[in-house]
């Protein structure tokens, strides 16, 4: 966190100066680990079994909140006599369809409950299978917690083998330090005293990514320290606003406010959307209201009852278009043109190579940047292109450059991690032709609005019915920010005042809202982000600087900082309460709860809609207004987190036959090899990358800075004292980095930071490789992901680029071909299946890809 | 305003560089040209003409009190170092044409229109912190951002500082919360840590620094001089040896004249 958010890490030292024990878990001692009361290495790719084994201590040790526990997880509740665990199965759940390869989550159900999803439901790898319209309350519960099928014995059962010595030997943890943690966790947290965790990539870039974050909120469950003050598990965000990115989303499943894309097949009528997604039970009972008030922002008057309130402008999703789906398709020749905007994805993404060989089958492609990214000179800087193995003669792609304007140039906001909007002023105007993103998107909008005028083909009609009528501003027309933030925020559609919050927003077409839980933004017609109120000059919860989504709410969930009957949990920790005078909830922060609700209330048969809300039920966005332990479902690979070996590893699963995650996607083509599942002999070290304080993500905004580029002026890996002897690595000497996709050197920096780590008597040995370098800029150098291949989260597509394996030599690269797009770069082993059980070994091997229209040359597949 | 100065906690450093880019930015400096040094994460070496704040990375085999890791034995050190503002400054002293002043901040100042370049003062400064700058010659250094505090605002770097670990303020108040700070961290077990600089008693050589130190170790760990002390300081010792000198060559000269009087006589 110090590394890669120097600027937060302000408030960790404010906390250590308190009294607050820093623990830091991470590979590599970091700037974190050197202010830290505790470091702890791990090796890469091993957190579930870590935070696993402190699963296990606060259950055996009987460390867990009791009260919270009880009352506010789901664990009482009895699950479904056809759920088997991992533990039964070596390293499967029940479910497991052999046919197309993934889990039906059915057996997960909470007993008594109508089953998952209904069959002939399309539901896409990359997607959740949560759909909202399926769940409902739990009907059977044991208080006592002793029913060998509620919940909490099922994780007790679950996480049991997760002891400290197999911590000690799946992590490399040594049993005092892991103890140690535990303990510290374990002691910090109850009435009196909370802890939080802080995480960032280094945790979701795997191919269990969703599970490790999942292992955390069961954890922070048991302690107690979700919705109550100094606890929560916060996400850091590798961008300012990357938060803000998936509330108001560029990601392709989901529309603003976390609301479903409409699937093709199932959603065709609004009404069979609503069907979908709007809960039985809990708030998103509430999803019309949300949807409706969207489509009235987007299409206004063109948005009628009597036209399902445009929702057939929308497009259908009809399969999995997640990042590296779309790449390869690209790379097939199935995608014609490319938008590549604050991206610089052939060094920032994995395997830069598959990015440039899928945007040379491009017709277009336009990046937006400070500079000429190597991704927009992908086609004559490229290191195929260097070595003659592709001609830029021979690429058909145009692309189009545009500068763009830098933060300090242009309106908006920045969403952080806390979920706080904060504005941020145009200090002065971006020179020559630089403009805005809403500039661009703006004018694109318009000048295409302008080609399709009269257009009839309804699949047009959409662009056409949108309102695009935002006042522009300055002798560039620049649509103004501020008119875009107060369409986000809602208002009333007769005389368009300004909504306080969603609350207020309507399903019946008066109101209209761009985001439901930006709602209130711009409430009273005053831009709430832009307020910069002083923390010594307002209460400690600080809710007049900026505005924090939602209805500036600070912490979600914070009915569950009070008991059950609604006093808080310790004086000490007070934040949410009920007033019994009053007959309302109130408190440091905004009550995340229905504000009159009495904590006796008791949800009565039949109850629909925010009545269905418990007088104790704190989680209001679940069905059953409880956390959950084990999630029945919203998973694509299990209930439980489990550990699983990276895709590439050097060990052999200690836990399980099932050795990979067997939901992950892969990607099984020639030009994106795997090395076997463990002990390949031709990558023996465990690849680990990351950031620097000193560059920013792929470069484009430091790497043209001399200030930021003498700090760290050339790419560098950095290895153990005792790894540099086995291979005779020089300190400032030069290494090569092979894996079977791509080669790249570094500059050596031997460093005690980076340990081996022992395991089963082994020595293990991992490489640190910051990933922030390219061919463009001043500082120049070898780009790390080149050696990354696509493997990814079932849940949520996000790539494994924190743990793979791969091999060093001393010297400086080879003249030899780098990139496997050119062809192998390392002699075939023979075929490897040790990854799955025979059951998961025998699934579809495209069941993620989505048919393309192939336009020109395919690349030939690799079969499993 | 009276003097003030800086109090660096290297406690609560995390090396984020951030207080070297903001004073780079602020005064304009070049950079120091791109060498990967391998010494851990610092890259630009020392303080010099062009870089008035450096972060200084020490990775050492001696663990920090209080502080466990997987690691064993081994800690690592962060500090920013600046020029000392020296209540007795070396540079200043030896300058020969007034370029360097004290300031109305009792901070030391270099007048970049008067200086010129003879050096004197690099040779002065105990810290090795002056230097000249090759392209123009001229000597440089922190200048305390003069420019900015005379319009009410505080030198860049600690504006910078994410976690305080710069401060800046009245000396005596920042000379106030380092003796309590130093007291909680004995209190709490980092026995090791102690003061550099803060006052004359502790360091006669400068008589004490306007921009003083917390640190843990030796100062000689992190490229500080463990007695630093301003050569004028010493120059009435050096005039008395020279006078001395001086009076001893006299002597043997005329010793020699006499002698060889004597010689020519006894050979007559």
């Amino acid at each position: 966190m110090a590394e890669c958010h120097p600027v937060g890490f302000r408030w960790v030292m404010a906390a250590k100066e308190r009294g607050a024990t820093i623990i830091h878990v991470d590979p590599r001692f970091t700037r974190t680990s050197a202010v830290a009361d505790l470091h702890v290495p791990i090796r890469a790719g091993s957190d579930i079994a870590f935070l696993g084994g402190i699963i296990r201590y606060v259950l055996e040790g009987e460390r867990y909140f009791q009260d919270y526990v009880v009352h506010y997880t789901n664990a009482p509740v009895l699950i479904s006599e056809e759920f088997r665990d991992t533990e039964d199965l070596d390293g499967l759940f029940s479910g497991w369809d052999l046919d197309k390869g993934r889990y039906d989550p059915s057996s997960w159900q909470y007993e008594g409950e109508e089953v998952g999803p209904s069959e002939g439901q399309e539901v896409y790898t990359g997607q959740p299978y949560s759909e909202r319209g399926t769940q409902s309350r739990a009907e059977c519960f044991d208080v006592t917690l002793q029913h060998p099928r509620c919940v909490f014995q099922i994780l007790k059962r679950h996480f049991s083998r997760y002891t400290p010595e197999v911590v000690e030997e799946v992590c490399g943890v040594p049993r005092d330090l892991f103890l140690r943690v535990a303990e510290t966790l374990a002691a910090n947290s109850g009435r009196e005293k909370t802890s939080a965790f802080c995480y960032s990539v280094g945790w979701t870039q795997h191919s269990v990514g969703v599970q490790s974050i999942r292992t955390a909120a069961i954890l922070q469950l048991l302690l107690g320290n979700i919705g109550r003050p100094g606890g929560g598990i916060l996400a850091l965000r590798g961008h300012a606003s990357i938060q803000g990115s998936t509330d108001i989303p560029t990601l392709y499943d989901i529309l603003p406010g976390y609301l479903a894309m409409p699937k093709a097949g199932r959603d065709s009528t609004f009404a069979e959307y609503l069907e979908a997604n709007q809960a039985k039970a809990g708030w998103w009972t509430e999803f019309a209201k949300y949807a409706v008030s969207l489509l009235k922002a987007w299409f206004g008057d063109e948005a009628r009852a009597d036209n399902d309130w445009g929702y057939g402008f929308l497009p259908l999703i009809s399969g999995d278009h997640s990042h590296m789906t779309t790449v390869t398709a690209m790379a097939d020749g199935g995608v014609k043109g490319y938008f590549v905007m604050g991206e610089n994805p052939t060094v920032g993404s994995m395997h830069g190579a598959l990015h440039r060989a899928a945007m040379r089958q491009l017709d277009w492609l336009v990046v937006r940047d400070f500079a000429v990214t190597e991704t927009a000179d992908f086609w004559r800087d490229a290191p195929e292109i260097e070595r003659g193995e592709v001609r830029p003669d021979e690429i058909g792609t145009e692309v189009f450059f545009f500068p763009c304007a830098a933060h300090t140039e242009k309106e908006g906001s920045f969403t952080n991690t806390h979920r706080l909007l904060q504005w941020r002023h145009k200090a002065v105007d971006p020179p020559a032709k630089c403009r805005s993103e809403l500039h661009f998107a703006w004018h694109l909008g318009t000048r295409l609005r302008h080609l399709y005028k009269g257009s009839t083909d309804p699949k047009d009609r959409g662009l056409l019915a949108l309102t695009w009528d935002y006042p522009l501003e300055g002798p560039h027309e620049e649509p103004s920010a501020e008119a875009v933030l107060a369409e986000i925020s809602g208002f009333r559609v007769a005389d368009r005042a300004p909504v306080d919050g969603f609350t207020e927003l309507a399903d019946d077409g008066s109101t209209a809202c761009g985001c439901w839980i930006y709602s209130g933004v711009y409430k009273d017609g005053v831009n709430q982000a832009a307020r910069r109120k002083p923390g010594r000059e307002q209460s400690w919860v600080a809710r007049e600087w900026g505005w924090a989504w939602p209805v500036n709410r600070h912490i979600l969930y914070n009915r569950a900082s009070a008991d059950p009957e609604g006093r808080p949990w310790s004086d000490r920790k007070r934040y949410v309460w009920w007033d019994e005078e009053n007959k309302r909830w109130t408190g440091e922060d905004e009550p995340d709860f229905l504000l009159e609700r009495p904590p006796s209330y008791r949800v009565p048969d039949g109850a629909q809609g925010l009545d269905t809300i418990g007088g104790a039920d704190p989680f209001v966005l679940q069905a059953d207004g409880r956390g959950w332990l084990f999630a029945p479902n919203g998973l694509q690979d299990g209930p439980l987190p489990t550990h699983y070996e990276p895709q590439e590893s050097i060990v052999a699963n200690p836990l399980y036959g099932q050795q990979c995650n067997p939901a992950r996607m892969e990607w099984r083509r020639r030009d994106n090899p795997y090395h076997r599942a463990w002990g390949d002999p031709r990558f023996p070290y465990v690849l680990s990358t990351y950031r620097l304080t000193e560059h920013h993500t792929a470069g484009a905004m430091s790497r043209w800075l001399t200030w930021l580029s003498e700090l760290q002026p050339e790419m560098f890996c950095e290895i153990s004292p005792e790894l540099a002897r086995e291979k005779g690595l020089m300190n400032g000497g030069w290494a090569t980095i092979t894996t079977a996709r791509g080669e790249i050197e570094a500059r050596v920096l031997v460093t005690e930071r980076v340990p081996p780590l022992r395991i089963r008597g082994r020595t293990i040995h991992q490489i640190g490789l910051p990933y922030h370098w390219g061919s463009k800029g001043r500082s120049r150098g070898d780009a790390a992901n080149e050696l990354i291949g696509f493997v990814a989260d079932p849940n949520v597509s996000i790539q494994e680029s924190k743990a793979l394996t791969g091999t060093i030599q001393a010297g400086r690269r080879s003249r030899g071909r780098r990139v496997v797009t050119s062809g192998p770069l390392v002699p075939r082993l023979g075929s490897d299946d040790r990854r799955d059980l025979p059951a998961v070994a025998a699934r579809p091997v495209d069941r993620h890809d989505v048919a393309h229209p192939r336009t020109s040359r395919p690349t030939p597949r690799e079969e499993a | 305003m009276g003097a003030v100065g800086f109090f660096t906690d290297t406690t609560i450093c995390i090396g984020c560089k951030a207080c070297e880019v903001a004073c780079k930015e602020w005064n304009q400096l070049p950079d120091d040209g791109f060498h990967f040094t391998g010494m851990s994460y610092d890259n630009t070496g020392h303080l010099g003409a062009s870089t008035w704040r450096h972060v200084s990375f020490v990775e050492r085999p001696v663990p920090l009190s209080g502080q466990q890791t997987g690691l064993g034995s081994f800690s690592w050190l962060l500090m920013s170092d600046v020029c000392k503002h020296c209540q007795r400054a070396g540079c200043l002293e030896a300058c020969p044409t007034g370029a360097i002043l004290r300031t109305e901040f009792d901070s030391v100042y270099v007048q970049p229109d008067v200086c010129n370049g003879c050096g004197y003062c690099v040779v002065s400064c105990p810290f090795g912190v002056i230097d000249r700058r090759e392209d123009d010659g001229r000597a440089w250094k922190c200048t305390l951002c003069y420019d900015r505090l005379k319009g009410g605002m505080e030198p860049a770097c600690a504006k910078a500082c994410p976690t305080d670990s710069i401060l800046f303020g009245d000396l005596d108040e920042l000379k106030d919360h380092a003796g309590a700070r130093l007291t909680r961290l004995h209190e709490h077990g980092l026995t090791e840590a102690y003061l550099y600089g803060a006052d004359a008693a502790g360091q006669p050589g400068t008589e004490g620094l306007n921009a003083f130190f917390l640190l843990v170790d030796r100062p000689e760990v992190y490229n500080l001089p463990p007695d630093p002390v301003a050569p004028t300081k010493t120059a009435g010792q050096a005039w008395g040896a020279m006078a001395l000198a001086v009076a001893g060559m006299a002597a043997a000269a005329i010793g020699a004249v006499l002698s060889v009087g004597r010689n020519e006589q006894d050979h007559v």
